[in-house]
């Protein structure tokens, strides 16, 4: 038997003497960032294939092949840029959207319901506001994991336009954790995901097809055209094709409500997913 | 008593009816979930309003089953029943198949009742079809009324999605019995996903270069594409009764393996 | 602190009170826990073992009462005081994702220790919980004793002056059990203060140097296990098993033969001094029971006197 353990008392003894001093709040979430790192090291190489391949086909497919057909008949529809490049910062945002809403729906099950290991973690210095700030800190780093790649294929096919397009990563991390937020706090409230395919098929599909990413919002009815207003995907596809086009800086006041929403949604839903986990963990 | 010994000895005409009892397990699942099955028939029109008269107003016509210029959304309709066929079919055949298998060893319990391996599996594929048949009819009877069908051979679209479901299901079901992790499905999404995306879905196959056609062709997808698409817009010719066979073919092998898998991984 | 003074309490509750809106899981109780002790609360499932050690934990605030853990406050100093506790929940909350060893890293992370601290501790760890060659192999394929024993592990890693063990045995083979108690066993001969709920009474017996019997949200005993024994019950117990339906036909009958008779559903319990004694006598009147069966009375018999129920039903 190796040394805490030597002589009886030793352990008390020992940790008398050697505290371990508990973690500020930003060092706390800092570690629950490095639990998901740990457990991200082992899906990392096939995680990071799927960021390259589903850019990939979606922009052959969606952008080059459709796209002949799109640019053949409607060559004025997209102000001078062909489709793939009118395509590329919808699917970007719409990506971001996807990936926070899986980020933020079963890390969330495991953590309280599943595994339990957010309970686990309460059970050290860690408390909720860590747990529920650590998790949204990993998935804005999952976010600017796959944007990045996203960035890099898009520039491969020529859809970025300026060199404003870096900017389209944070608008998009953004868009994504404008969704994370508020997922996470609901599925807190959950004891099974039953709902998430409810919600995936109902909200999020809906809002992928119809947020300006496919098309352009005015070629709906202008009927239903203010309602694009309320997805928080449109205004994140605004703001990374602004970004990706090089035009974000033509209307400047637009491209800061885009941004104020966003950062609304984030801090509402960061919020109530603070709460939710709180009431969770500490009942 | 094994699926082979089952084929043997004729046994597989009651395999249907006790069959039934897995499909009344699963319908008694469902009954709480019943949203979740309304909800998986709104989807594909949803692509359809927003790909086929949204992004569609942009594409115009585009080349028809016989080299007429069709609207797009007449185009992209078949083609999302066809997908949403497969990927219901898959989904089940394979996440939901898996899980049941692996985890939840609700196949270990029911075949301790007079249930064989091989009712297991010709109820689970039929389960699979019956959700996919009722999404089938639904975004049919839609699509009639949008006026996006131009024959009445559209009536036979329903079984060939179900036979499009039926060929993609059973072979996803073979190749999840050999799954062991749940992180082996990125291998049928590296399948599914290009198929889904290439299969002169979006846009005719006429758009590849040559060569690229004949490996397009290939695909299951794009065989019931095919076959769906010609039936929608009328187009009816010998061709399809290969799109048929290589279906049915399909569909048995997997059919086939899956309840030799399911002898060695249950009855072991 | 003097040496030569009695050690304060680790842990005081007086009055302590868990509510769950109309609910009360935990009814004014009052007990000390000093430094070095086992000390245990044996009870039935939903006598309010579980909301205790959470108030403990300071993972649930106290609805009333007063509570102090290690000197401090749970409500104002919860963190503090939970860096200083190793917690053994009752379901395992291990990440099966991760490999053994990273489970006990990742978790001495949680308490402040460099990276280096924990990659020490945790190789010690796994010698003392007997996973050593499991170091890198998935937590997911481990047995239920193994995974039991990795969480212990886990609850070592902070050193912590107190162990919470939360029904540490519930679900585990005989096997494995008695791996997991030596491992306790010695963790309190190193003196580490040890408290845990358990509904059996072997485990309070083999583990508790002192305990409290909870029933329905109340304490309604305390004692050394042998103190309780001597306390609420006889040395002895004769069990009679008689055929189906005779035992009621029985009243009147054994009157007189021993200090208390109790009635369970399959067999009667005799509590007297000398059991062997009672068999005899029984014996003697003519009864014929189908099995006799002579022990030393447990804390089992302790919470029957009790309460008038088993503890595992």
């Amino acid at each position: 038997m190796s040394a805490p353990f030597d002589e009886p008392g030793n352990a008390t003894r020992q940790s008398v003497l050697v505290r371990p001093v508990p973690p500020s709040a930003l060092a706390a979430a800092g570690r629950v960032f490095e639990h998901r790192a740990y457990q991200y090291r082992r899906a990392f190489r096939g995680s990071l294939v799927t960021s390259f391949v589903n850019p990939t086909l979606f922009l052959l497919a969606m952008g080059l092949g459709l796209g002949s057909y799109v640019n053949a008949r409607s060559p004025d529809a997209f102000h001078g840029v062909t489709y793939l490049q009118f395509l590329a910062p919808g699917l970007l945002a719409g990506a971001a959207m996807q990936v926070a809403i899986f980020e933020s729906t079963f890390p969330v099950m495991i953590g309280l319901v599943w595994r339990r290991l957010f309970h686990a973690m309460y059970a050290t210095p860690i408390g909720p506001r860590a747990v529920a700030v650590g998790t949204l800190a990993w998935i804005a780093f999952r976010l600017t994991l796959v944007t990045t790649v996203f960035m890099f294929v898009s520039t491969l096919f020529g859809a970025v336009v300026s060199p404003l397009g870096l900017l389209g990563i944070p608008a998009a991390v953004l868009t994504g954790l404008a969704f994370a937020g508020g997922m996470g706090a609901f599925m807190a409230t959950r004891r099974t995901p039953e709902a998430f395919n409810a919600i995936f098929r109902w909200v999020i599909t809906p809002l992928f097809l119809f947020s300006g990413t496919f098309f352009p919002v005015d070629s709906l009815p202008a009927a239903i055209q203010p309602i694009a207003w309320l997805s928080p995907l449109w205004h994140g596809v605004e703001l990374a094709r602004g970004a990706m086009l090089g035009t974000v800086l033509d209307d400047p006041p637009r491209a800061l409500v885009h941004v104020a929403v966003l950062v609304g949604l984030v801090g509402i839903g960061g919020s109530l997913f603070v709460r939710n986990v709180h009431r969770k963990l500490a009942a | 008593m094994s699926a082979a010994t089952a084929v043997a000895t004729g046994q597989p005409r009651r395999s249907v009816p006790r069959a039934w009892h897995l499909i009344e397990r699963n319908l008694f699942v469902y009954r709480r979930t019943w949203t979740i099955i309304v909800s998986g028939f709104f989807e594909p029109l949803f692509y359809l309003v927003g790909i086929g008269f949204g992004l569609g107003r942009l594409v115009g016509d585009v080349t028809g089953p016989a080299g007429q210029p069709i609207p797009y959304a007449v185009f992209i309709a078949p083609a999302l029943l066809a997908t949403g066929a497969m990927n219901g079919a898959v989904a089940e055949a394979t996440f939901n198949f898996f899980f049941k298998l692996n985890f939840n060893r609700t196949f270990q319990s029911i075949l301790a009742t007079p249930l064989s391996v091989r009712d297991v599996a010709v109820g689970e594929i039929a389960w699979a079809l019956i959700r996919g048949g009722l999404y089938a009819i639904g975004f049919m009877m839609v699509i009639a009324v949008l006026g996006l069908v131009r024959s009445p051979w559209a009536v036979l679209a329903v079984p060939a999605a179900l036979l499009l479901g039926f060929a993609t299901g059973a072979v996803g079901m073979a190749a999840t019995s050999f799954m062991r992790s749940p992180t082996d499905f990125d291998l049928i999404n590296i399948i599914v996903l290009p198929m889904f995306l290439f299969s002169a879905t979006f846009y005719p196959i006429e758009t590849y270069p040559e060569a690229i056609r004949g490996i397009v062709a290939f695909t299951p997808l794009y065989q019931g594409v095919a076959l769906i698409r010609g039936l929608t817009v009328g187009v009816i010719g010998p061709e399809m009764l290969i799109h048929v066979v290589y279906l049915l073919a399909m569909g048995f092998i997997g059919l086939w393996v899956t309840s030799r898998r399911l002898d060695r991984i249950l009855l072991k | 602190m003097p040496t030569d003074a009695p050690s304060p309490p680790l842990i005081r509750a007086r009055g302590l009170t868990k509510r769950f809106g109309s609910f009360t899981a935990v009814d004014a109780i009052d007990f000390d826990v000093a430094p070095g002790e086992a000390f245990g609360f044996l009870g039935p499932n939903g006598a309010g073992k579980t909301s205790t050690m959470r108030m403990i934990g300071c993972t649930s605030p106290a609805s009333g009462g007063t509570l102090t853990v290690l000197d401090m406050d749970p409500a104002t100093r919860g963190p503090e005081i939970r860096g200083h506790l190793g917690v053994v929940p009752q379901q395992d909350t291990l990440d099966e994702e991760l490999t053994v060893r990273e489970n006990l890293v990742i978790y001495g992370r949680y308490f402040g220790l460099s990276r280096a601290e924990c990659g020490r501790r945790a190789d010690e760890l796994l010698e003392f919980a007997q996973l050593t060659e499991r170091r890198d192999s998935r937590v997911e394929p481990l047995s239920g004793g193994m995974k039991r024993r990795l969480t212990i592990a886990r609850a070592l890693i902070n050193e912590p002056d107190v162990m919470l063990l939360d029904e540490p045995t519930t679900g585990l083979d005989p096997q494995a059990r008695h791996l997991l108690w030596d491992r306790l066993y010695r963790l309190k001969q190193r003196g580490v203060t040890l408290v845990l709920t358990t509904h059996y009474m072997d485990e309070a017996e083999q583990l508790c140097d002192r305990l409290v019997i909870m029933d329905k949200a109340r304490i309604v005993a305390e004692g050394s296990p042998r103190q309780l024994i001597e306390q609420y019950s006889t040395r002895e117990v004769a069990e009679l098993r008689f055929p189906v339906g005779v035992q009621e036909t029985l009243d009147g009958q054994l009157a007189g033969l021993a200090d208390r008779i109790e009635h369970l559903p399959d067999r009667l319990l005799l509590y007297a001094n000398d059991g062997e004694a009672v068999a005899v006598a029984v014996h003697d009147r003519g009864l014929r029971p189908e099995t006799v069966l002579v022990r030393r009375s447990t804390l089992e018999d302790v919470f029957l006197r009790l309460t008038g129920r088993t503890l595992v039903e």
